[in-house]
């Protein structure tokens, strides 16, 4: 890796910024007017329009009690035995019987897409846009992880559930100025782009399941 | 000259638009869509009764942005090279293509994927690279089917929306080496294209995507998509060149929050779309080791530099717009002859090519001024207003042509009453020789410019003033109940001498 491949672009950019001041010379800046939020919903409330939001996405949804995880995980998993399992996520919580497939050392590609599912943490959902959000911590794994296989199982921890897009960018503030990528996730991969008739699953994950873990 | 690749209209959008009109197939496709969007996207919208604050604040978030870009920029850039980035400035399209075929070319990269990207259609990369011996795959549904027929996206969220399942089957069953005869189901027809891709996202070293948005302050970039191709572009490969309008800067990471609120509802009329990435330069062990940035101006600067005119650059390419547009719904994308259609495109081309463009200074007219745009944009740009304000410009730039002495006879003869009767008694006799059937259908001289757009209704035997005392007195002799007003639209402006606005009723064009 070089530092600066492409040296002519000093040039580029001087005249780029000359063009900008030129142009922006004695533009006047209002002061941002507040965030406008929702009128806040009780804690049942937003879970339930948590799982509301997930049905919609046609993913599937599983409310469970702490101790019936490793059921709720099976069940998710389906048939699915070759798994991938980010190097963070606790092993209680996945059934017996599991072909588990550790991304340590780094799984390669064509391992990613022997794999039948994956199962993984998150770092905060939100329940007025069914949004899971991913900040590839160490429950969560490298981006790749939740992108090939066609399953994937999302556990989500209640008190990670916030109402408002704004507290999940909150929460996830630090997360980003670490320099940590973000994936977010409502429902699985779908296109509309033919007669936009919705097909589920063209790319990405065909399936999701998400566990709200109490 | 410098190069402004695929923005520039091949022709006037009235010849191109009447070209595109008598598509039944193309306008029978474009109403079902639109209207689909159109009504999803109310409901979702409905859904948020701090929408229109929600708004206020998407449209000042982005000229706060836009009134320091400079700085801006040069914040991204740091922020990126903090994170083991690249930045690159291209002043115009054949800069920013030049970059990325050289990342290229010091890859020795033959073949890449591309997430869907109208800058990259702006800058027209494909064939520049195609040119270079580089294959650019294009990964989105609607892009590869735009591509394998050679044709040209005609909708900036769907981009094969003038297309329907039979011809994409007939495509596929042609294009797609090893599949067979595929039926015209939509699902077969993915699922087709997923296995056709899927190689490819494992085996490809090199990536382009635009950029939705990126953060200042963290070096942060971010693709919004639905399908999945976009994460396995900017997750699989070893080098990923992402290519973003100057525009899309936003400050903070808290600025990012009103943008994912507003965008997936005025889009695909989702609450969210299915995937969004964002990556801060290069992360060890996660994702393309190399990452570059390209940062386009194409004549943005020049749309930056007019008071008026700025917000424009507010656009975060939702396309609710278009999905409200009649004048689009009719027409189509490709009679805008450029990557940017509908009102948005009638507004942005322009601006960035310069008002003196004789094609693109046509856009302009491409409206109905009914107002629709302007209530769905989620960032309020003034649509309508800026689109008369372009045509005034326009004007300017044409000098005193025979439009603008025919508008100064109409003002002349509609001031006042008595003239106004006479002239309407000479047209219908002087009507007499250009009616056919019941239309007019071609003036003659300096007015045919008129014809040329639009059929002309004849004058009625009886207008609506000799009919009104003509009429019968009424049985009841009760006062006419007062006619409920139509709501305003939004009020176009004039532009007087000093550069100020007057408010005037908006003039109702039609096609
Ligand atoms: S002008 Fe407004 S409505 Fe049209 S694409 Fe841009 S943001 Fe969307």
């Amino acid at each position: 890796m070089t530092a600066e491949p492409f040296p002519s672009t000093a040039e580029a950019k001087l005249e780029l910024l000359t063009r900008i001041n030129r142009a922006i010379a004695g533009a006047e800046q209002q002061p941002l007017p507040p965030y406008p939020v929702s009128a806040p919903l009780s804690r049942e409330a937003v879970l339930h329009q948590f799982e509301d939001r997930i049905l919609d996405y046609k993913a599937a949804f599983t409310r469970v009690l702490a101790g019936e995880i490793v059921g709720a995980v099976a069940a998710a998993l389906g048939g699915a035995r070759r798994v991938i399992v980010p190097p963070g996520l606790a092993a209680a919580w996945l059934p017996a019987g599991l072909d588990m497939l550790r991304d340590d050392p780094p799984l390669s590609h064509a391992d990613l897409d022997r794999a039948e599912a994956v199962v993984t943490g998150c770092a905060v959902a939100v329940s007025e846009t069914g949004t899971i959000i991913l900040d590839h911590g160490p429950d969560q794994g490298r981006r790749a992880l939740s992108l090939i296989p066609d399953l994937h199982v999302c556990l989500v921890r209640g008190d990670q559930v916030v109402q408002t897009v704004r507290q999940a960018v909150d929460t996830v503030a630090a997360s980003v100025r670490a320099g940590r990528p973000l994936t977010w996730l409502s429902g699985g991969s779908a296109t509309s782009d033919i007669e936009l008739v919705r097909v589920e699953g063209v790319h990405g994950p065909r399936h999701l399941h998400v566990i709200v873990v109490e | 000259m410098s190069d402004h690749g695929g923005l520039h209209p091949a022709q006037p959008f009235p010849e191109a638009a009447r070209e595109q009109v008598v598509r039944a197939q193309l306008r029978a496709n474009l109403r079902k869509v639109t209207h689909t969007i159109r009504e999803k996207r109310a409901n979702v919208v409905g859904e948020l009764p701090q929408w229109e604050q929600l708004r206020t604040l998407g449209a000042a978030t982005k000229d706060a942005s836009l009134a320091n870009l400079s700085d801006r920029l040069l914040q991204l850039e740091q922020s990126v090279k903090a994170r083991g980035g690249h930045v690159h400035w291209a002043r115009d399209a054949q800069e920013a293509r030049e970059i990325v075929a050289r990342i290229a070319a010091a890859h020795g990269a033959r073949e890449l994927i591309k997430v869907k990207s109208i800058t990259s259609d702006e800058i027209e990369l494909n064939r520049a690279l195609e040119e270079r011996g580089i294959h650019a795959i294009e990964t989105d549904l609607a892009e590869l089917i735009v591509q394998l027929s050679h044709d040209r996206p005609s909708h900036i969220l769907v981009p094969a929306i003038h297309r329907n399942r039979a011809e994409i089957q007939a495509l596929f069953n042609a294009e797609l080496p090893g599949e067979g005869e595929l039926p015209d189901d939509p699902a077969a027809l993915a699922a087709a294209a997923r296995r056709y891709l899927r190689h490819k996202f494992l085996t490809t070293k090199m990536a382009v995507s635009g950029a939705n948005f990126a953060i200042a302050e963290t070096g942060t970039v971010c693709v919004v998509e639905s399908e999945g191709n976009g994460r396995m572009c900017v997750t699989l490969p070893e080098v990923l060149v992402s290519i973003m309008g100057i525009e899309k800067v936003l400050e903070t990471w808290e600025d990012i929050s009103v943008f994912m609120e507003l965008l997936p509802r005025s889009s695909t009329a989702e609450r969210m779309n299915p995937y969004n990435s964002f990556w801060s330069g290069v992360t060890p062990g996660d994702g393309p080791q190399e990452f570059h940035l390209v940062l386009l101006d194409n004549g943005r600067t020049n749309v930056l530099a007019d008071d008026f005119g700025r917000q424009t650059l507010r656009c975060i390419r939702c396309s609710a717009c278009l999905n409200v547009c009649p004048v689009y719904e009719r027409a189509g994308g490709h009679a805008y002859g450029s990557v940017y259609p509908g009102p948005i495109g009638a507004i942005l081309t322009p601006q960035l090519l310069g008002m003196h463009d004789k094609n693109a200074n046509t856009l302009p007219g491409a409206s109905s001024l009914c107002g629709a745009c302007y209530d769905v944009c989620p960032v309020k740009i003034n649509i309508p207003q800026v689109l008369i304000y372009l045509r005034s410009e326009a004007n300017l730039q044409k000098g005193l042509t025979a439009e603008a002495l025919a508008m100064k006879g109409m003002k002349f003869v509609m001031s006042e009453g008595w003239r106004f009767e006479g002239a309407l008694e000479l047209a219908r006799v002087g009507q007499g020789p250009l009616v056919h059937g019941d239309a007019i259908t071609s003036l003659p001289g300096p007015l045919a410019g008129w014809t040329q757009v639009r059929d002309l209704k004849p004058f009625p035997k009886e207008g609506f003033r000799d009919w009104w005392r003509n009429r019968p007195a009424p049985v009841d002799a009760a006062p006419p109940a007062i006619v409920q007003k139509a709501e305003e639209g939004p009020v176009p402006p004039q532009k007087k001498e000093g550069g100020q606005f007057d408010a005037e009723p908006p003039r109702e064009d039609t096609l």
